[in-house]
């Protein structure tokens, strides 16, 4: 007999058991004659599929609420009258439920009869054939016959487009194909409801509705004038994933066909870090879809991750390596050994012509932690210096030190899963519905449930209100007030005494607490006093502080609004002294999380790719870390921190830094002050960009090594949760090696004698050298999917929460946060403040997702402007302007829009021939050198077309991307 | 980098550090520059407090003697 009590999650189980897990009291029931065990609240369906038996079923689908519409999976319960529908009916002790009868089966069969008579039977040239849940529930329930058939001359069917006389059919809808990626073929809908419920339960956009009664009942894309395209949909594939037939269908499939294999693997967009199983036809990739067991993304996706993947074959990916002798020659295509040993003479050369230290590397956190962790190593072990930065640097360098210094550790404290368990959320200098939309999602579904959410942002972003969600608190501050904000609400909390004393003593260095608490109360500080500079008004910001203090578990989630300013670290450590101040920190739905910008800025930060630490965040002046990492390397690990980013563009302006290897990031485009940045690149004389097009950056580099994309090699990253996730080969790399084989190949040129033959070799290396990944190994994330560090003896399955008992660095530390106002301000010349951020359907520098169908929903950079301002300046909505500031000047157009405040403007930066970094300054965060990308004064008018610049730019980027045609 | 950049970088972590409450800014400005600064722009701010350290903080000044 089998006896089932609540099995383990087996993270490759992909059954569809109808209904979502419940937890509760165990109850047992009998299905079957079979007993089984399950949570109280879970359904008979779910229980009877935990016992491995499936109910028919086409209505319910387990990442959707029961709706109990379809009527295919009636049962029958002992003492119960009629036929209860499994899906709604929960389970109960005693419980005998029979699944099949002569009863239920006929049920089932008239049930099926009903649909089918109304749906086209073309099930050979369908795209979902093999892959329909209408087909496989008619075989199931064994329907041989339809008797029903349209009248003649009356009542028509859905699908046929003209009626039994011959007529046109009003019932019959053509298809809408204005999504570029899925199409809604009305005609084969069976109106389960599914797609509707899943954008409102999963997605939380409530663009699907169902219009009409009865046999008028259709989905729709909001009103009846609205198309897929125009509508509220934002893409993200959960109503595709829901459809049980081909009504919305993933155009991938229609023109491929059903994939025949599929890949679990990781998202290299946001650091959200979805799972996704990648479908594949060989090695023809036809579909993303979301991973219903992912923990980060528990089944959901964004269009970005689900959809926008055809940059991978793009016709501008480079797939041979190049090399030239300047920049002003066109590149010449060149074999593998002999891109490297060009490079690796010339950086050899300026390192005997300038020195030791005249050379470095950028790491990016588009890359493996396994790539990463070789290309600082390369800096450290092969080049002999500690010159190694990561793009973290220009993103959430000061979560790195502001963590550090508070709780120390530089990580998100939660797993997003603990946003399930939150009252009241603070959104601080973040768009997560644009920038991190799965947990965005996430957050909705928990602020409809109740929750409450403050917003802390100068624009009003999607979240202050939305389809059934509104902020209880916007705070819309000027751009650059941050510490300002976040002290005034500690300076509320302490001085109505509304602090977590007993928190603080036992948790927190109780003297430093006195200090803060002396600081923070001082009247300069009271939201009263700083309205006048912060702009939130002092009543709103009051009831926002007692809010977060008294609303039950408060979680900060916060972005590069916090980050990206001249006290970017600053307000990391008033947002640590805020959670500690509540006690909120240390179990679920509280907590402090970085939201990443990038899939592995984590991992990046972790793997030791900044200039003054070693993996695990450890200094390079303790001579123990040197040792081990000596002895493991076989060499002599330099004492003296290396160069950052921007000051490897100031010492290659200065001349004493001479060459670069830049790994998959585009700093040309994505970092501050595009004038400064082309003057260092100009300077150097070696710079190998390894990346998959000819990026910005790479109009300055000599050599071109080609990438492979996150497809196409295997690796892990590490998302904002500290999770651990594969990625996986699911296609061989089409430049013909993956990323972490070329920096080997690269280390070798230069004489090191490295030989991973697999990247499971370097997370061993990795595991062997840093604490907090010493039990992390391919084959326990084999066994276990995914793993949170720290993972090691004290915590071999991972660590979801951290800080539960204690802080990593022992009692946590309030730091006095004095506001200390930008250089960057505003004055007759430059009157606004530009503030910048991203947008849902393109990410970061846009190499890849301007590469896909997503240029649809953005096909360029605009200027968000408010009506006062732009009155002002005789702008009207589409106008050509002119952004300038004292670095440089662009032209946009301008999107005149209240949701910026008068004062403030606003743009993305996905496009380089915006270059939004002309504008942006040389300014950065005290502690980090994180470019102060978030406040920049500008002035804005009108404008006839592009600047000089922009002219000039172009024509060195057109003449710089030649390429010889390869001799015959 | 140009002077101006150096002191701007320098004051900013004197700014920090002075707004703390121990009395001990100079050498946590020090610290902090000893950690984060490559050797090259420790040795550009020593000279140029050498020089007399135009437009730098006082608590800069005074770290001079740790870096």
């Amino acid at each position: 007999m089998k006896d089932f009590i609540i099995p383990p999650a087996d993270w490759k189980d992909e059954r569809d058991m109808g209904t979502p897990a419940k937890q509760g009291a165990p109850v047992t029931l009998t299905i079957d004659g079979f007993e089984v065990t399950v949570p109280e609240g879970t359904s008979v369906m779910r229980a009877a599929a935990e016992a491995g038996i499936q109910v028919p079923k086409l209505c319910a689908t387990d990442s959707l609420e029961a709706f109990g519409s379809c009527r295919l999976c009636v049962v029958e319960i002992e003492g119960r009258r009629g036929t209860p529908a499994s899906c709604t009916t929960p389970v109960a002790p005693g419980m005998v439920v029979r699944t099949q009868s002569d009863n239920v089966r006929k049920i089932r069969r008239g049930v099926m009869e009903l649909y089918i008579s109304d749906h086209p039977l073309d099930c050979l040239t369908c795209s979902a054939n093999g892959d329909c849940e209408l087909q496989d529930m008619a075989g199931a329930v064994g329907l041989r016959d339809v008797r029903y058939t349209a009248p003649e001359g009356g009542m028509a069917t859905h699908f046929a487009p003209r009626n039994t006389s011959g007529e046109a059919n009003p019932e019959w809808r053509p298809k809408d194909d204005s999504n570029p990626y899925f199409s809604y073929d009305p005609a084969k809908c069976i109106v389960c409801n599914r797609c509707v419920r899943a954008c409102e339960e999963v997605q939380g956009t409530f663009a699907l509705t169902i219009e009409g009664r009865g046999f008028d009942s259709r989905v729709s894309f909001g009103a009846k004038t609205d198309d897929a395209l125009t509508s509220d949909c934002v893409s993200c594939g959960a109503c595709v994933q829901a459809c049980p037939t081909a009504t919305l269908q993933e155009k991938s499939v229609i023109e491929m066909g059903t994939p025949d294999r599929a890949v679990v693997t990781t998202c290299a967009y946001c650091g959200v870090g979805c799972s996704f199983k990648a479908e594949l036809q060989g090695d023809q990739l036809v579909r993303m879809v979301p991973y219903k067991h992912g923990k980060a993304n528990r089944g959901h996706s964004c269009v970005k991750g689900r959809f926008a993947y055809g940059y991978a074959s793009h016709k501008d990916r480079i797939l041979n390596p190049m090399i030239r002798d300047n920049v002003s020659d066109p590149w010449r295509e060149v074999s593998w050994d002999e891109a490297l040993s060009f490079a690796a003479t010339k950086m050899r050369g300026i390192q005997a012509e300038y020195g030791q230290k005249s050379i470095g590397v950028i790491t990016s956190s588009r890359c493996t932690n396994e790539e990463t962790y070789l290309v600082q190593k390369l800096a450290r072990a092969v080049f002999g210096n500690n010159n190694t930065d990561t793009c973290a640097r220009v993103c959430h360098s000061p979560t790195g030190y502001g963590l550090g210094q508070t709780f120390g550790t530089s990580a998100g404290t939660q797993d997003f899963d603990s946003v399930e368990h939150t009252d009241v959320v603070i959104i601080i200098g973040a768009n997560p519905t644009d920038g991190h939309p799965v947990f965005a999602s996430r957050l909705k579904k928990r602020l409809r449930a109740g929750a409450k959410l403050i917003v802390i942002d100068p624009r009003r972003i999607d979240l202050v209100k939305s389809a059934h969600i509104k902020a209880a608190h916007h705070l819309p501050l000027r751009p650059g007030t941050n510490v300002a904000v976040v002290t005034a609400l500690a300076h509320v909390i302490v001085t109505e005494g509304l602090m977590d004393e007993a928190f603080i003593r036992a948790r927190c260095d109780w003297d430093e607490f006195q200090d803060f608490a002396a600081f923070v109360s001082d009247p300069r500080h009271a939201p009263e006093a700083t309205e006048m500079l912060t702009g939130v008004p002092a009543t709103e910001l009051r009831e926002a502080a007692k809010l977060f203090a008294t609303g039950g578990n408060g979680a900060i989630y916060y972005g590069l609004g916090v980050t990206e300013h001249s006290q970017g670290s600053t307000t990391v450590m008033a947002i640590a002294n805020l959670a500690m101040l509540t006690g909120n920190l240390g179990r679920p739905g509280v907590g402090v999380n970085p939201l990443r910008g990038q899939n592995n800025v984590q991992g990046a930060c972790d793997m030791g790719s900044f200039p003054h630490e070693l993996p695990g965040y450890r200094h390079v002046k303790h001579a123990d870390v040197r040792d081990l990492f000596g002895r493991v390397w076989g060499v002599e690990i330099d004492p003296e921190p290396g160069l950052r980013i921007p000051n490897m563009l100031d010492a290659a302006v200065d001349g004493t830094f001479k060459g670069l290897y830049c790994q998959g990031e585009d700093i040309l485009q994505s970092d501050p002050d595009t004038k400064h940045v082309a003057a260092g690149l100009a300077a150097m004389e070696c710079v190998i960009v390894h990346d998959l097009f000819l990026n910005e950056t790479a109009n300055y580099a000599h050599v071109f090594l080609p990438g492979s994309t996150f497809l196409e090699k295997d690796g892990t990253f590490t998302n904002a949760e500290r999770r651990i996730n594969r990625v996986r080969e699911v296609m061989k790399p089409r430049n013909g090696c993956a990323d972490w084989q070329i920096t080997q190949m690269l280390a070798n040129a230069m004489g090191a004698n490295w030989s991973y033959m697999h990247p499971s070799q370097i997370m061993d290396e990795i595991a062997l050298t840093t604490p907090s990944f010493a039990g992390v190994s391919y084959t326990l994330l084999e066994e276990k999917g995914s793993v949170q560090w720290p993972c090691n003896a004290d915590h071999p399955d991972g660590t979801p929460l951290m800080h539960v008992d204690g802080f990593v660095r022992g009692k946590g530390r309030f730091i006095v946060t004095e506001y200390v106002a930008t250089d960057e301000k505003t004055g007759p010349r430059f009157p606004l403040l530009l503030t910048t951020g991203r947008i849902l359907s393109q990410y970061n520098v846009g190499a890849q997702t301007r590469r896909t169908e997503n240029v649809i929903w953005h096909e360029a950079d605009l200027l968000e402007i408010h009506p006062h301002d732009a009155e002002n300046r005789g702008l009207n909505e589409g106008d050509w302007v002119k952004l300038a500031s004292r670095s440089g000047e662009t032209t946009l157009r301008a999107k005149i829009t209240d949701r910026v405040s008068p004062g403030v403007v606003y743009t993305t930066f996905h496009h380089p021939d915006t270059q939004a970094n002309v504008i942006t300054t040389d300014y950065s965060d005290w502690a980090t050198n994180c470019p102060e990308y978030k406040v920049t004064a500008v002035q804005v008018s009108p404008s006839n077309g592009p600047t000089e610049w922009q002219e000039d730019y172009a024509a060195q980027a057109a003449q710089a991307r030649r390429i010889l045609p390869a001799a015959e | 980098m140009s002077p101006e950049k150096l002191v701007r970088m320098a004051n900013q972590i004197a700014t920090f550090f002075k707004t703390q409450p121990k009395e001990d800014a100079p050498a946590r400005v020090a610290a902090h520059i000893n950690d984060y600064w490559e050797p090259r722009m420790r040795a550009q701010l020593r000279d140029y407090v050498d020089q007399g350290g135009e437009g730098l903080d006082r608590a800069v000044m005074d770290a001079r003697a740790f870096l």
